[in-house]
């Protein structure tokens, strides 16, 4: 290991530089650069194919670059790690499509995003202590399922699996969340609501948000990269990048 | 006095399991003395036919409790479970074909039959220690074991799953049958072993052996039953759930995936190697066809009768399904692959959580909209699954 670039240095949460991805052909990376500082909440937007997902899948380790670097901190080399070991290294994810266990109870599903060792013989073994479940139950207040409780995750609503998914992920206690379109399928008052709670994490947690909702994004964005083509086109305020031209062309414009 | 209020909570709460155990220990009583005490005329008697496939039946329960760990709640449809199992027979078999001695048709001491007929001069290495019964036991488990771990490291860290994995488990076993019928293998060929006499100096062909091998059978049940529900009510448990319902969300909470599956595997392989050490001395016989593709097969289907996911269930249907396969064997013995296959396609239209699915409510399913906090609004539920999907 050769070490993170001097660049580095200035302290970014994650970095990742030149970053190139492809599938049979097709470039969906393409010398990708981005840095995120700590507790910057970055919005990421851009056409379908612009490479947002992708990107999410290297740095979580379920998808390797062809070529470039993404360092996690100072001394976290991504490309080393497993997705597990990305994961335990505190980096969090929500997927697209909202995923959690369907035939475990809300409490259980966050009882296995706990934080801890997560080995085999540790969990066989593994008792809650009652600052864990108050954790938990703190955490359910927190995502508004309090009353879901006990019942199992695959008979809430899709907004309610979107906000179980992200409390999993606040028990992983990461430092850096990927969230990938948070509040697609949601009403508008439960999109309020997590716009809320997005923004109340940033204080103490890095945030990538990528979605497609323009409103969302424009009530919790500071700064917005856009992606097109696996490439970064352009970075700023909301108001810059709406007024980018080769934004408006190849996605706000059409 | 809060071991035994642990223990009544804990009998509450498995009502399934509790009913189980009180049967089996029943069966474990009853059938017994009806053979022991009850005199032959009566009808009543139970003859030691019966009470040896009692305990066939207990044996397959036990390799069903190991199916239905593996796949009922890890999602892993493993078609060569009939491999471990046979592994453990023959581990008992050939413990058992050196108990045999001077007995054998040739007299030679140490060579069993066969190998004498094959014209060969000494033991071979393997089958050294085996004339212990505790090198014998640990092989009954390590050797199952060994194989899967070696089988499930392989594919599991590969992330081969669902179909693929399936038809790998069975590609195993098929192979192994093919290696076990050849004569220069050292395992008796396809005639495998047979002629057993005696098990710990005890006489094979008596009476009270037979009730002891059924006893011992029915505890090794209990107690498969007692340690795989330990495991599925643990938080490993649960993370085996989960893996099985979203294996890629549960590696993003950072579970080293492969090392659960390879844990259960491992376990569920040692399981059906036991059972298959049980079922040797009660049938008298252990041969290469126990590898076949078929036998896998069928404890899938004794699995998804009983009820997928509950364990007693799955013991239950290996009872079951082995009982009517008995009585129609006997009865109309062209006809039990159809009656088994038109079985399982019933059940799995009809009963998709088995028959356990018929006399019990699917756990914890309270509904999730009564007092919904005020911000969330009624909409319809989506992706409201009952039952979980077959990988």
């Amino acid at each position: 290991m050769t070490g993170p670039p001097p660049e580095l240095l200035r302290i970014n949460r994650l970095y990742l530089k030149d970053l190139t991805v492809s599938f049979d052909g097709f470039k969906a990376l393409d010398g990708l650069t981005l840095t995120v500082d700590p507790g910057e909440l970055r919005c990421i937007i851009g056409p379908n194919g612009a490479g947002k997902t992708t990107m999410m899948d290297v740095v979580t380790g379920k998808t390797r670059p062809d070529h470039g670097s993404a360092w996690f901190g100072q001394d976290v080399n991504l490309l080393a790690l497993s997705e597990p070991e990305i994961a335990q290294a505190g980096i969090g994810r929500k997927f697209q499509k909202p995923t959690v266990f369907e035939n475990l109870t809300v409490f259980e599903n966050l009882e296995l995003a706990l934080w801890g060792d997560k080995s085999f013989w540790k969990a066989l073994l593994a008792r809650l202590t009652s600052a864990e479940r108050d954790h938990i139950d703190d955490l359910l207040e927190v995502i508004g399922l309090t009353v879901q409780r006990s019942v199992l995750a695959g008979t809430l609503s899709h907004g309610q699996k979107q906000w179980l998914e992200i409390g999993m992920l606040l028990m992983q206690e990461p430092e850096l969340l990927l969230v990938d379109e948070p509040v697609a399928g949601m009403t508008p008052q439960e999109t309020e609501r997590t716009a809320e709670l997005l923004l109340s994490l940033t204080a103490e947690h890095s945030l990538i948000v990528v979605e497609h909702d323009m409103d969302f994004v424009r009530s919790i964005a500071r700064r917005v990269t856009v992606l097109h083509e696996g490439r970064v086109l352009a970075e700023g305020d909301m108001d810059q990048v709406q007024n980018d031209p080769r934004v408006v062309e190849v996605y706000l414009g059409a | 006095m809060s071991v035994a209020r642990r223990l009544w909570s804990a009998l509450n709460e498995d009502r399934g399991g509790v009913v189980f155990l009180a049967l089996l220990a029943a069966v474990a009583i009853v059938v017994p003395a009806f053979n022991q005490a009850v005199p032959a005329s009566s009808p009543l008697h139970l003859s030691t036919y019966s009470l040896t496939l009692v305990g066939k039946y207990l044996c397959y329960a036990m390799l069903a409790l190991a199916v239905d760990l593996i796949w009922g709640y890890c999602g892993i449809l493993s078609l060569g479970h009939a491999a471990f199992f046979s592994l453990g027979g023959y581990a008992m078999g050939m413990y058992l074909m050196r108990q045999i001695g001077r007995r054998g048709v040739y007299g030679n001491p140490i060579l069993p039959d066969f190998m004498v007929f094959l014209n060969w001069q000494k033991l071979p290495w393997f089958w050294l220690g085996f004339d212990h019964f505790w090198f014998a036991l640990a092989m009954m488990g390590l050797v199952p074991a060994a194989l899967a771990g070696l089988f499930g490291w392989l594919a599991f860290r590969s992330r081969v799953t669902g179909v693929y994995l399936s038809i790998m488990t069975q590609a195993l076993s098929y192979a192994l049958m093919l290696a076990f019928f050849r004569n220069d293998m050292g395992f008796g060929g396809n005639n495998g072993f047979t002629d057993f006499k005696d098990i710990l100096g005890f006489d094979l062909h008596q009476d009270g052996t037979r009730v002891v091998l059924l006893v011992v059978t029915a505890a090794a049940l209990a107690a498969s039953y007692l340690a795989c529900r330990t495991i599925v009510r643990s938080r490993a448990g649960r993370v085996i759930r989960a893996i099985r319902d979203s294996e890629s969300r549960t590696r993003f909470l950072g579970y080293r995936v492969e090392s659960y599956k390879l844990w259960v595997f491992v376990f569920s392989a040692v399981l059906a190697g036991i059972a298959g050490a049980l079922y040797v001395p009660q049938v008298g016989i252990i041969n290469p066809s126990e590898f076949a593709p078929i036998n896998s097969i069928e404890v899938v289907i004794w699995v998804a009768v009983g009820g997928r996911g509950t364990l007693f269930g799955a013991a239950a249907g290996a009872v079951l399904v082995n009982y009517a396969k008995t009585f129609f064997t006997g009865a109309l013995p062209e006809m039990w692959l159809y009656a088994l296959g038109a079985l399982f396609v019933l059940v799995t239209l009809f009963l998709p959580r088995g028959l356990m699915g018929l006399v019990s409510r699917p756990p914890r399913t309270v509904q999730a909209d009564d007092a919904l906090p005020a911000t969330w609004s009624h909409r319809p539920r989506i992706g409201v699954s009952a039952g979980s999907k077959a990988k």
